[in-house]
């Protein structure tokens, strides 16, 4: 099998797409907060959190979907923490989110090794399983790749319509990207910055942690240290990369994970000639190079990263 | 009939400072009320509260005979309350059907409904003449589109009660009269307006009655049709203001010259396009335009924080070979920047410290690399007692300082070493009318000792008063030069707005 053959293998696409699911979920959070104007760094951490309350939920007795639920309120939990700090409070949007991240990770450990103090190997949970969609999973290639996931996924898919519909199609969209752009704007027309602000930021966590839900309950199906591993971190390049736009930053999460999927692929060829961290480095190094030919011109929200205080001139 | 609005003993308080004095007035419907006051009288502040921004320390604020709850804008703009701010409150990035359509449908909704919006902006721009397309992006808008859009944002959520803070402050001559035609139209269909100015000439144009602010206190009421320009000046100021007496001076020297300089355009600022000005000692050139055409990039250039693409800079007959911000001083240039808080001062840094800004290198304030703070501690001393610059000591932080204050300390800055040009780039923008009066005295007096003055203003009021000769920026582009009052206020509106510059 040679280097191009890989790409006309379902086996690689269902990898892209599963390694992008965190992904899109993780970077529709994260633009949720930016176009409210608040840059949230605490997404490793928030994305860890996810990881662990999702896994701990179903290890304990509970459900899967309960599973997904119990990481989204963890998520929304430590987004109102870090609204708190930087909305109504005007904090540094950088200190506060690097310290959520830290919180929150070092936290999710301790919670770990408290809640199983005996444990040498990561225990396993049954995670979510492939559910092929009738009729359109027998299409070859894009019928495995698109339509042979797990329910995450779609979710993941869902997610992304669902946050370009409310941005762009519903009056609470505008008010949101209104309150990125210039809140004194979205104050003068009798709406709670404040509010705005805050709800975006807790509905983007919540995502995040779905996002890292994702990676034990779906992608894998235990819980370890250092599993989100800068996740977080390239999702906030995504935003960057997609412009702020939900489906730009879909395309940049998928590129990214195939990048991922490939490099894996082209180690196995190779046979040990070149070391293989190059190929580890590969998806990181195409993305900074993609960054600087797609997001030099992007339009940001231009209040993103400025505490908004009312009456203040 | 009853008033629509009707304030009642509204005060407020910011620390020491009494903003508002129990201010009481009554608006009636279809009346046009203009508010008029220096910078500082609390014209903002009141207008603050009656929008609920701020909530007063005492007072009430009724509309159509009922109490508004204070503090709470959503609850006045369903009383009928639009406010168009100075400084607009629009979304850059977004269309104006957006900008307008924010907070006018039910957050819980999952579809905006733009068709419905879309029409019914179309319509009301049509009504009352404010032409603007739904689906452009504000960002793209020129300032007067801007102003309409604020006004229809108001006019779409059925204002009754529409307040216009310093509306014509950013606008041409002729978009002023647009402005002004809008509202006669929207007073025929019962809107009472609400027009804040200290233009005194706009006040007696457009209003039915007038309120007079000084110090935070209601100084006086006058019905528009009889009362006289100086009266209210008196109102306004406290006592009689005199025009600036302009003085003869024989014109000396070329002290600068630009020699068809251009530059490369950067970020949303507008390029020279090859400009040809010459400032000659003892001669205030005044710029007028309207701003944003280029005022901005040859300030810079002036004051060397800018380089020019081509042409030459000629600084007394000696061509420039490297511009820079320490060549500007070098050469002789005094700077009055256009936005002291952001450009002509560091807020958070001493009095003392901001006037050796531009000088701290020089051996009077520095030996062997170490900063000579006594000297610094004297010059800072002597300008606050020459330059009469109210200030609690030189260590003072200067954000601490009212504006007519931190004016007076640049102007002492840029003054004192008797610079042999002085770039004046908006000297007297948010000043009240006895420090504008200092501003004019200071420049005059260079002037007479023979400095070369260029003075860059938005208020053609100001440049008519001082300028020896006048000259019109559009486009990044000069006009040509007219002796003092060669040309009519209509005659330069029209240069403002771009036409008739290819004569120049």
């Amino acid at each position: 099998m040679d280097a191009f053959d890989i790409l006309l293998t379902a086996s690689f696409w269902v990898a892209a797409i599963r390694i992008a699911s965190p992904l899109i979920f993780a970077t529709m959070g994260e633009l949720i907060c930016e176009r409210a104007g608040v840059l949230n760094l605490g997404i490793e951490g928030i994305m860890t959190v996810g990881a662990f309350a999702g896994w701990f939920t179903v290890y304990a007795g509970g459900d899967l979907w309960m599973g997904v639920v119990v990481a989204a309120l963890a998520g929304a939990t430590f987004g109102l923490l870090h609204a708190t700090l930087t909305v109504p409070l005007g904090l540094s949007q950088h200190v506060v989110g690097i310290g959520i991240t830290l919180l929150a990770t070092s936290l999710t450990y301790f919670t770990y090794r408290l809640l199983l103090p005996e444990v040498t190997s990561p225990p396993k949970i049954e995670p979510f399983q492939p559910l092929p969609i009738p009729g359109l999973s027998g299409i070859p290639i894009v019928g495995e790749a698109l339509f042979t996931q797990t329910p995450l996924t779609y979710l993941a898919f869902v997610a992304v319509a669902l946050t370009a519909w409310v941005l762009y199609r519903t009056p609470l969209g505008l008010a949101v990207r209104a309150a990125g752009e210039n809140p004194s704007a979205v104050e003068a027309q009798g709406i709670s910055v404040t509010g705005i602000r805050m709800g975006a930021v807790m509905v983007g966590s919540a995502m995040m942690a779905i996002g890292g839900a994702f990676l034990t309950m779906s992608a894998f199906n235990s819980f370890f240290f250092e599993m989100v591993n800068g996740r977080g971190w390239i999702c906030i390049a995504l935003v960057v990369f997609g412009s702020w736009r939900p489906g730009k930053a879909l395309i940049g999460a998928i590129l990214f994970a195939a990048f991922d999927a490939y490099q894996v692929r082209l180690q196995q060829i190779t046979g040990g000639v070149v070391p293989y961290q190059i190929f580890l480095m590969m998806p990181y190094a195409l993305s900074i190079l993609a960054l600087i030919l797609v997001a030099r011109r992007a339009t940001y929200p231009k209040a993103l990263m400025i505490p908004y205080q009312k009456g203040e001139r | 009939m009853s008033p629509v609005l009707r304030l009642s003993g509204i005060t407020k308080r910011f620390g020491p400072l009494l903003a508002n004095d129990a201010i009481s007035f009554e608006v009636a419907r279809g009346e046009v009320i203009a508010l008029l006051g220096e910078n500082g009288a609390g014209k903002t502040t009141l207008m603050n509260i009656l929008f609920g921004h701020y909530v007063a320390d005492e007072g009430t604020v009724e509309t159509f005979g009922k109490a508004l709850p204070p503090g709470d804008p959503h609850a006045a703009l369903q009383a009928g309350i639009g406010m168009v701010h100075q400084h607009f409150t629009l979304a850059d990035n977004m269309t104006v059907l957006e900008n307008i359509a924010l907070g006018t449908q039910g957050l819980a909704s999952w579809r905006l409904d733009r068709a419905s919006a879309r029409e019914r902006i179309e319509k009301m721009s049509f009504e009352f003449g404010l032409a603007v397309h739904p689906e452009a992006v504000v960002g793209t808008l020129s300032v007067g589109e801007r102003q309409r859009v604020e006004i229809l944002k108001a006019l779409y959520r059925d204002a009754k009660i529409l307040i216009l803070d310093e509306p014509t402050a950013v606008l041409t001559p002729a978009e002023t009269d647009a402005l002004f035609a809008t509202l006669k139209l929207l007073v025929k269909q019962g809107l009472s307006i609400i027009f804040i100015s200290h233009k005194l000439n706009e006040v007696i144009a457009v209003s039915d009655r007038v309120l007079v602010l000084r110090a935070g206190k209601l100084s006086g009421e006058r019905v528009t049709a009889g009362t006289t320009r100086s009266e209210l000046a008196a109102l306004m100021v406290g006592q009689e203001v005199e025009p600036p007496a302009v003085p003869e001076v024989e014109p000396g020297e070329l002290q600068l010259v630009l020699n068809a300089v251009s530059t490369v355009r950067q970020g949303t600022g507008m390029a020279l396009d090859n400009i040809t000005l010459s400032l000659r000692g003892g001669e205030i050139t005044g710029l007028a335009g309207v701003s944003g055409n280029g005022q901005a990039t040859l300030a810079a250039l002036i004051a060397g924080t800018e380089k020019p693409a081509s042409g030459e800079i000629i600084v007394q007959s000696v061509k420039v070979q490297e511009w820079s911000p320490r060549a500007a001083l070098a050469a002789g240039i005094g700077r009055i920047p256009e936005d002291r808080h952001a450009v002509g001062t560091i807020g958070d840094m001493s009095v003392t410290e901001n006037v050796i800004l531009e000088r701290y290198r020089t051996p009077r304030f520095s030996n062997r690399g170490f900063l000579d703070w006594q000297a610094a501690r004297k010059f800072a001393e002597e300008i606050i007692s020459d330059y009469d610059v109210k200030c609690p000591s030189p260590e003072a932080r200067i954000r601490l300082l009212s504006g007519g204050n931190m004016q007076k300390l640049i102007l002492g800055r840029a003054l004192d070493s008797a610079p042999s040009v002085i770039l004046a780039n908006q000297p007297t923008r948010g000043l009240d009318v006895g420090a504008v009066g200092y501003v004019h005295r200071r420049l005059l007096d260079a002037r007479a000792r023979g400095a070369a003055i260029l003075l860059i203003s938005e208020d053609l009021e100001e440049i008519l008063a001082l300028a020896d000769r006048v000259i019109v920026m559009s486009k990044g582009r000069l006009s040509a030069a007219s002796p003092r009052g060669a040309r009519t206020i209509a005659q330069l509106g029209e240069l403002m707005a771009g036409h008739g510059m290819e004569a120049a």
